[in-house]
């Protein structure tokens, strides 16, 4: 190799190679987890109504996803006739590969993001923002009554509940300063957010599950009335893509969540035993515990109606979150301890 | 725009993969998976009956309305985030103009209330 091509090749592809073999493992990782947080979520469904939930496949049924996955991929895929193929197939797609790439600027540890950028949030918000995109086109490309009338619910409550998003956002963003993640994280340092900001965590985790379509308020499937919503015409791989997806949405929810107001890798307390532990073992469990508050919300909630999810979105969340901004702005401002 | 590329760049090469491996999983059913398509079977599903309408067809202009108090919100949304980053160096007369944008906006959205955009029923 002469000079030329080896400083090409320290320049470029080294970086390109590492950049993919990073990029590579936190997606493996990724999927990994995700098969077993649906594992997870069905398990703790299951005990909550005093069922076994999946105890088969595997040692305590741990091996279920992957069954499940490998059903799948070997059913038929079954396009109806009306539809617009294209649009058809690219719905599932996009809804998956959206929920994915989100997960390229999380902080799993200090220096851990695959792209560490300096509009880390902006990023998130904008690549979830486009999952209703997912939705709408598969709900109006079925061509077919339950998915139509799923994506019209699903995408007006998904817009509704980023309004509160958004705001719980800004409030966050006036104590840091910055929109970066590993600054969001850094700045806990003292405190969680979840302390001085705690009804904004509320707020957020609730539009957390509304965003994601998740019971209490998971109307676009409700299976009495809309059977499945926009999947009802979805079989074998672009439902099941759909399905990851839907939950990777989830999971990158709790993880937000994590970042914004429980400290992401930061340990609770900063003394001996806690900060010996590795930073991304402390944000896997604050994950998890999100996790389990998620699943426990779906197992103990009864489900709302949707005049009643409208209510909440826009004449509760919206007013108050507004307020809050105000308020904390007043206070930082006030007490002078804008960061 | 070397720093740009540096910093924007592991975000293509994510997004990449994430498409890579969400086409896999779309396509190994069309190559693995059997395929007797019937005109039953590919006809649009309602509940045994058959399709008696195009289901391409009227619905509530409400949701029109959330789709135009959500721009209207987000773009307030987006206004206020340069505000947020920036907060402690544009001081009082930087927090006294948003406090005076928000007023105008909460006006805006008193009156919606007021007129029912809000309702659902």
């Amino acid at each position: 190799m002469d000079n030329a091509s080896l400083s090409f090749f320290q320049a470029y592809v080294m970086p390109f190679l590492l950049i993919t073999a990073h990029s590579l493992a936190i997606m493996i990782a990724l999927l990994l987890a995700l098969a077993f947080f649906m594992y997870a979520d069905r398990k703790v469904w299951a005990a909550v109504q005093l069922r076994r939930g999946p105890n088969v496949v595997g040692p305590f049924g741990l091996l279920q996803s992957f069954a499940d996955i490998l059903k799948y991929l070997f059913k038929e895929v079954v396009v109806p006739t009306t539809a617009n193929k294209a649009v058809f197939l690219l719905a599932p797609f996009l809804t998956m590969f959206l929920a994915l790439s989100a997960w390229a600027v999380i902080p799993f540890d200090e220096g851990w993001a695959v792209a560490d950028i300096n509009l880390g949030i902006l990023y998130v918000l904008a690549i979830s923002s486009l999952g209703v995109y997912g939705v709408i086109m598969g709900g109006w490309a079925s061509n077919s009554k339950y998915p139509f009338l799923g994506a019209l619910r699903s995408a007006a409550q998904m817009v509704s509940y980023e309004v509160s998003i958004g705001l719980v956002i800004i409030t966050v963003l006036l104590c840091v300063g910055s929109l970066n993640l590993t600054d969001i994280v850094l700045a806990q340092k003292n405190i969680w957010f979840c302390v001085p900001l705690f009804p904004m965590f509320v707020v957020f985790f609730i539009s957390a599950l509304a965003e994601t379509n998740r019971p209490p308020f998971d109307l676009p499937e409700a299976e009495s009335e809309l059977v499945a919503g926009f999947m009802v015409e979805y079989s074998s791989t672009p439902y099941v893509v759909f399905m990851i997806g839907e939950l990777a949405n989830i999971v990158l929810m709790c993880a937000m969540t994590t970042i914004l107001f429980l400290g992401g890798w930061l340990p609770p307390i900063d003394i001996a035993p806690f900060n010996m532990v590795p930073g991304v073992i402390w944000f896997t469990l604050k994950l998890c515990l999100m996790f389990f508050m998620f699943a426990m919300v779906k197992a103990m909630v009864p489900r709302y109606r949707y005049d009643q999810l409208m209510r909440l979105g826009w004449k509760i969340f919206l007013p108050f979150s507004l307020i809050w901004v105000v308020l904390t702005a007043g206070v930082l401002q006030y007490f002078d301890l804008a960061p | 725009m070397q720093a740009l590329l540096t910093e924007y760049m592991p975000i293509l090469i994510f997004m990449g993969l994430a498409a890579v491996i969400t086409l896999a999983l779309l396509v190994v059913p069309l190559l693995a998976a059997p395929s007797d398509p019937d005109t039953e079977k590919l006809s649009p599903y309602e509940c045994g009956f058959e399709a008696f309408d195009d289901a391409r067809m009227k619905f509530d202009v409400k949701f029109y309305l959330v789709a135009i108090l959500f721009i209207i919100f987000d773009l307030e949304i987006a206004f206020l985030f340069p505000w947020a980053v920036a907060f402690g160096d544009i001081g009082l007369f930087g927090f006294w103009s948003m406090m005076f944008f928000l007023a105008v906006l909460t006006i805006g959205f008193a009156y919606e209330w007021k007129k029912g955009a809000l309702e659902w029923d």
